[in-house]
């Protein structure tokens, strides 16, 4: 390790970092702009210049921009020189030319980089008395605020808009002073990692447009770790909340999930917790009258409905926590348990279950995703299915060419210089989807077919990499190129990766991604597997178990009581199946956060807690178990669901403890499920302190406090205890860092933008202190196997007159809580039907005409949206859009053009 | 014995040579020798003559190829760039050698691409050259045909195409990096050096960029040797320059003259000295970017090492001369201005400091000067420093302020003190 010399105190630091990075590992204060952890050097804010001295004699040194100076074994800096010091301070005085120091109006106000930096290099007085530049902002969509004349050209936006995350829309345009970042016209960003700007920007051009709406400044939010139920993937994020509202989401950096973004679903679906459609209070329905009751008659009547019927089933939920899960499955007992995902949902999940758990490929958290230097996405489109996945393999796609830099002595943190070098060029990255996707302009070769041909070509490539994986029959010759090009890239690259999922629905997909990954494996390739699934809890709900939701649909002996927990059966099979279990049964308990068609039907209807007023745990598609924490106080009978079931499970159960705590429900289900057993780990239970105190969920400025609901009560209400948590619902409690899993907010002494992260981690861009949070549930033991000799499905053939319709998803629209939110569900599309050109011109229609196509004898009339990607023969439905009901996919329909 | 190298084709009537005038006078005689040597023999040969970049930094031209990857394993394309964007005010030199002898220019050039085994070169040519880009492509037209460029040239292995680029205009793409920027169809920002060119150029290839009258000077070095060369010079740095006057001169202009040439020599002999009724006070002997020289430094070789002892730089070798009827302050306003509307916005201090630089110049000219300005401006021109930048342009900018307030800092201080500027 080389020895930095930092104003004369040595220190060992890491190789193959700059100054910069070092000195903030080293927790020492030195300021900048336009280096970015994820996104590296590129030396233009020239904000963190420090003093370097070629040795202890040499007393006048030079100037050098640290996040452009590689770090040497004896290296002398000075952040403390006085020229060192003027310079930063000057650079601060040049970005203030124009800045129209608008803090207190400003939304950034209060977290902001800008004023961290000021401080920190001590600039107070501007000299520049000339007129400042103005700029025109412009309407970036219902995500983002724009406000240029705040800008100080650090260029961030840009680098992570274009070069990290793939967009064109967005750009820097003109010169000198007055760089101007945005669009080329007005109009929604287009990338679905815009809202990360509002956290890459170092001051207030890019603010977050829904928290303006409901806007608390960072000091005045209470704020909790949590996780994103947005989809499989588990990033964790922080939201904040003020006035029993949700305010915010933003990025909880985690080493081995997040890092330092999220997709914009996960931070701006939010709101569907403020929705109008939150169940509030318990309800019960008699006949056609219904009544809004309190907490304890609707118990009574859940308790009483429990005991008093012969038959009791309880249908779970992938979308609700494992407490959640488990709580109902105590209430009911396992055996009247049901998963409640489509039994199609619940194999294809399983199957990719016991794919992960027989090995022998590695799964690879998120994070470690971006190191693998091949790719092939096989049917899954991640960009929609798991968007925060996309974000890292495109980060993928830089691994192989960046491996021939290392002979051009171009260091990796030096952003421009390594693109410059790689210009276009991208690692192996293989793409067989069925429709186009947004990884494409990645794609080494892009192959758009059928499932089932998606899989012969995995399949194909499986038998290529290692001979003795099954041959596909009957391969046309440009296929079985295809697959050759892709074996050879696969077989030679160091950390091949194969990713897919659940978005297809076929099993023939998942099985060809996992005998591929056998094949890479047995060829001595460190081969990653990763997975999509599709909800935040599939995975955990699995590892529970459960029975089929399908014995509970179709059974002939129908149950007296029903028991939903955080679920909308209309998105899990179609209408009639639905009704037929809900009408025979006498009775229907709901328990759900928002108004579903499910919870119309429910006899009695509890208020479930979102994420932001529950404890819980999730598992993410790689088996992580990881906890999130109340962050809201509901001033409603809004309680956990686990909660609500355990009062049940205490008012219906005569034997066993009650279960007072989460920690009691995670003890019992450990006790009750050992696979689950770990998950305790996942977060510190509820009697952890630090030196005596809890960890706040405010921070120490957060204002008034006893002022808030004065307008009610002058008289200052008791705090209430969090007996789920080692966390505090005020500010009062530990002023030191908190384990990795229990931060609430990253704050750190003249650190108040979400950059005081480089505070709570070992080393910048590595693991926070302490280790990531997070417990892997499932390890690979390779014993299974798999299956030995796997099932190639026949080729896919069209038909005339009919379509095989696919799934096809959206990032915004197909997430069913998300989809709640004002600002995600404008950019949701309607439903419709999409045919390739070709397919349309067969049937006779064109672009916007509506089509009749019938699924599970359900026709459904659908306007018609050309898909020039889409095999010939294949037809596609978006699914999980609001409006268009659960079907069996893929499946055949004529399409009919309805004149 | 020619003394005149660079200029030695040039005709009367300011028409540019045809290949058939041009070989009949020796040229494409140096290609053809050059290509029966080794590249690294004419890569030393370069080292030996001493020659250095004409483009205003003055580095070692061989030192520079020695560093392109060479052998099999180089990476493949390599390039070779004119850099012919002659864009800063005062100079006009090569201008001159692209319009009256644009065959030397390719010759020189097929000479540098065979030392570094380059296959594709590019001329970076001014966007208002319009005549220089007609003749260029005239004479790249003339070369293929004569199996000059292309593939085999003159029968050998060696293949190089050139292509002319016509610059859409931006000051900043004549500095070496912005220039590949700019040529690869991206905003003409400065990238990081290291990695310089020679190991990551253009499309990330090695490469190499030189300026005009440096290329220009590879065919008679390979024809008469490094000895002659840098016999042709009075100072250590070899060769002869294209040394230039402009401002209130009798005779502006242009001359190649050999290196070291004192700026005495240059006023008196060749610009015919001042007009009547103005007196010397001051030049800027390389181009807008290099710092003030004054009367005590008439005598000064110009030549890289000579002009750095007095605090300036040869630059471009075209002096922009300032007389006593011209006010400086107002001239250190044209520049400023001039480079602050040129930034590219890359970097704190060039975007922001010149622009308060080129404010508090516009003040002080137009009587809002107020007392603080000049430390003001003293601060910027420690801002824009060397090392304290991207880029040179910004360091470049600010040398004529920087020097003008030391020498002429009276002058400022009575647009402070007076309201006024003195010479309105």
């Amino acid at each position: 390790m080389p020895t930095l010399v930092v104003d004369n105190h040595p220190f060992q630091v890491r190789a193959d970092q700059n100054a910069l990075e070092a000195c903030l590992s080293l927790k020492l204060d030195l300021p900048y702009f336009c280096w970015h952890p994820a996104l590296g050097s590129v030396g233009a804010c020239r904000q963190c210049a420090v003093k370097q001295f070629k040795d202890e004699k040499d007393t006048k040194g030079k100037l050098v921009m640290a996040c452009m100076t590689a770090v040497s074994d004896g290296m002398r800096l000075s952040i403390a020189d006085d020229d060192a010091r003027r310079f930063r301070a000057s650079v601060i005085e040049g970005l203030m030319e124009n800045h129209p120091h608008d803090c207190p109006v400003c939304d950034e106000g209060g977290e902001c980089h800008l004023q961290d930096m000021t401080v920190m290099t001590g600039h107070d007085y501007r000299r520049y008395r000339f007129p400042k530049r103005t700029f025109r902002n412009q309407d970036l969509g219902p995500f983002l605020n724009h406000e240029m004349n705040r800008c100080i050209q650090c260029y961030r936006c840009v680098r992570f808009y274009r070069e990290y995350a793939g967009g064109t829309d967005f750009n820097v345009f003109k010169l000198r002073d007055i760089a101007y970042f945005g669009r080329q016209q007005d109009g929604v960003l287009e990338n679905e990692f815009a809202g990360n700007l509002v956290e890459v920007c170092p001051t207030g051009v890019f603010t977050d447009k829904t928290l303006k709406r409901h806007y608390t400044r960072k000091w005045d939010l209470t704020m909790a770790p949590s996780v994103c139920v947005h989809c499989s993937l588990g990033c964790n994020t922080t939201p904040g909340a003020r006035y029993g509202k949700l305010r915010r989401m933003v990025n909880r950096y985690n080493g081995a999930v997040n890092g330092y973004f999220l997709c914009d679903r996960g931070r701006y679906g939010y709101e569907f917790v403020n929705s109008g459609r939150r169940i509030t209070r318990p309800l019960l329905r008699d006949g056609g009258s219904e009544r809004i009751v309190s907490r304890d008659e609707a118990l009574d009547r859940a308790s009483h409905l429990i005991t008093e019927s012969r038959s009791v089933i309880g249908i779970g939920s992938p979308r609700a926590s494992l407490e959640a899960n488990f709580a109902l499955r105590a209430v009911v007992g396992a055996e009247h348990f049901h998963l409640g995902m489509s039994d199609a949902d619940a194999a294809l999940a399983g199957l990719m279950l016991e794919l992960q758990r027989a090995g022998p490929a590695h799964v690879p958290s998120l994070r470690e995703t971006e190191q693998y230097d091949a790719v092939f996405i096989v049917g899954e489109d991640v960009s929609n299915t798991a968007p925060r996945l996309a974000l890292s393999l495109r980060q993928s796609a830089r691994q192989q060419p960046m491996q021939r830099l290392r002979a051009l002595k171009i260091p990796l943190w030096q952003d421009h210089a390594v693109r410059e070098a790689v210009q276009a060029e991208h690692g192996p990255f293989f793409i067989a989807s069925v429709n186009a996707t947004r990884l494409d302009d990645l794609a080494t070769s892009a192959y758009r077919a059928a499932p089932d041909d998606i899989a012969r070509l995995a399949f194909a490539v499986a038998h290529h990499v290692d001979a003795s994986a099954v041959a596909v029959d009957g391969l046309s010759g440009d296929l079985d190129d295809l697959a050759r090009s892709c074996a050879a890239a696969l077989a030679t690259a160091e950390r091949p990766l194969i990713v897919s999922g659940a978005g297809c629905r076929s099993a023939s997909v998942i099985r060809a991604a996992a005998a591929l990954a056998r094949a890479l494996h047995a060829k001595g390739r460190a081969v990653g597997l990763c997975f999509a699934l599709p909800e935040c809890n599939t995975m955990g709900t699995l590892l529970l178990g459960g029975k089929p939701l399908g014995e509970a649909l179709d059974a002939a002996a129908r149950p007296e009581l029903v028991i939903v927990l955080e679920n909308d059966l209309h998105r899990r099979a179609g209408a009639v199946r639905v009704e037929a279990l809900l009408s025979s049964a006498a009775h229907v308990i709901v328990l759900d956060s928002i108004e579903t068609a499910t919870s119309a039907r429910a006899d009695v209807v509890l208020p479930a807690g979102t994420f932001a007023e529950s404890d819980g745990t999730l598992v993410n598609n790689e088996g992580r178990a990881q906890r999130f924490f109340q962050v809201l106080l509901p001033d409603s009978e809004i309680q956990e669901s686990w909660r609500w079931l355990a009062q049940l499970r205490a008012a219906t159960h005569r034997s066993g403890d009650a279960w007072e705590s989460l920690d009691d429900v995670l003890h019992a289900m450990g006790g009750a499920v050992p696979s689950l057993a770990p998950a305790i780990e996942a977060a510190p239970l509820s009697h952890y302190r630090m030196a005596g105190a809890r960890v706040p969920r405010e921070p120490q400025r957060y204002s008034g406090r006893t002022s808030m609901l004065a307008n009610i009560d002058v008289s200052e209400p008791k705090p209430p205890e969090d007996v789920d948590a080692p966390l505090s619902f005020t500010m009062e409690g530990t002023t030191r860092q908190p384990p990795s899993a229990l931060i609430p907010f990253f704050w750190s002494p003249g650190w108040n933008s979400i950059q005081a992260v480089n505070q709570y981690q070992t080393e910048i861009a590595a693991a926070l202190e302490g280790g990531d949070p997070g417990v892997r549930l499932i390890h690979a033991d390779g014993s299974t196997g798999g299956p030995a000799r796997p099932e190639i499905p026949a080729a896919f053939a069209a038909r005339k007159g009919e379509w095989l319709v696919v799934p096809l998803h959206h990032v915004f629209g197909s997430d069913e809580l998300s989809h709640e939110a004002p600002a995600v569900a404008q950019l949701a599309p309607a439903p419709y039907v999409a045919l390739n050109a070709a397919d349309a011109n067969a049937l006779g229609a064109h672009e916007g005409d509506v089509i009749d196509i019938t699924l599970d004898g359900v026709t459904q009339r659908l306007p018609l949206k050309i898909a020039p990607a889409l095999p010939a023969g294949v037809a596609g439905v978006p699914v999980g859009l609001e409006g268009m009901p659960a079907v069996t996919l893929p499946a055949w329909s004529r399409l009919v053009t309805h004149t | 014995m020619v003394e005149t190298p660079l200029t030695r084709n040039m005709r009367a009537d300011g028409e540019a040579p045809d290949l058939q005038a041009y070989e009949k006078a020796g040229g494409y005689q140096s290609m053809r020798s050059a290509l029966r040597m080794a590249p690294a023999d004419i890569t030393n040969l370069v080292k030996q003559s001493t020659l250095r970049g004409r483009g205003g930094a003055g580095f070692p031209t061989g030192q520079k190829w020695s560093f392109v990857p060479m052998g099999d394993d180089a990476p493949r394309p390599k390039y070779l760039v004119c850099n012919a964007d002659e864009m800063e005010p005062g100079t006009f030199k090569d201008r001159l050698l692209l319009e009256a002898d644009p065959h030397q220019l390719i010759e020189g050039m097929i000479i540098a691409a065979h030392a570094i085994q380059a296959e594709v070169a590019y001329i970076f040519l001014r966007g208002e050259y319009v005549l220089a880009a007609a003749r260029l492509r005239a004479a790249i037209a003339e070369a293929y045909d004569a199996h000059y460029l292309g593939k085999r040239i003159a029968g050998t292995d060696q293949a190089l195409d050139l292509h002319v680029h016509v610059s859409a205009g931006r000051y900043m793409c004549g500095e070496e990096t912005g220039l590949l920027n700019a040529l690869e169809g991206k905003r003409a920002n400065p990238r990081a050096k290291p990695p310089y060119p020679q190991v990551s150029g253009l499309w990330g290839k090695p490469t190499i960029v030189q300026n005009v009258e440096t290329l220009c000077n590879l065919p008679c070095i390979v024809e008469r040797g490094a000895d002659w060369f840098k016999g042709l010079s009075r100072t250590k740095n070899g060769g002869t320059k294209l040394y230039g006057a402009s401002g209130k001169v009798r005779r502006p202009g242009l001359w190649e003259l050999p290196m070291g040439a004192t700026i005495r020599e240059i006023l008196e002999e060749h610009a015919g000295g001042m007009q009547d009724g103005v007196t010397f006070r001051g030049a800027l002997p390389g181009g807008a970017s290099t710092d003030f020289v004054t009367d005590d430094h008439l005598d000064v070789p110009m030549d890289f090492d000579e002009l750095e002892k007095v605090g300036s730089r040869l630059g471009t070798g075209t002096m922009i001369i300032l007389d006593d009827r011209t006010c400086p302050v107002g001239m250190c306003w044209n520049l400023e201005h001039f480079f602050a509307q040129e930034s590219c916005g890359w970097c704190t201090p060039c975007w922001s400091g010149l622009r308060f630089a080129a404010r508090t110049l516009r003040a002080l000219e137009e009587g809002h000067g107020a007392p603080g300005d000049l430390e003001a401006l003293e601060h910027q021109a420690w801002f824009c420093a060397p090392g304290n930048t991207f880029c040179a342009l910004a360091p470049g900018a600010v040398e004529p302020l920087q020097s003008a307030l030391r020498y002429f800092r009276a002058d400022f201080e009575r647009h402070i003190t007076d309201h006024r500027c003195p010479w309105m």
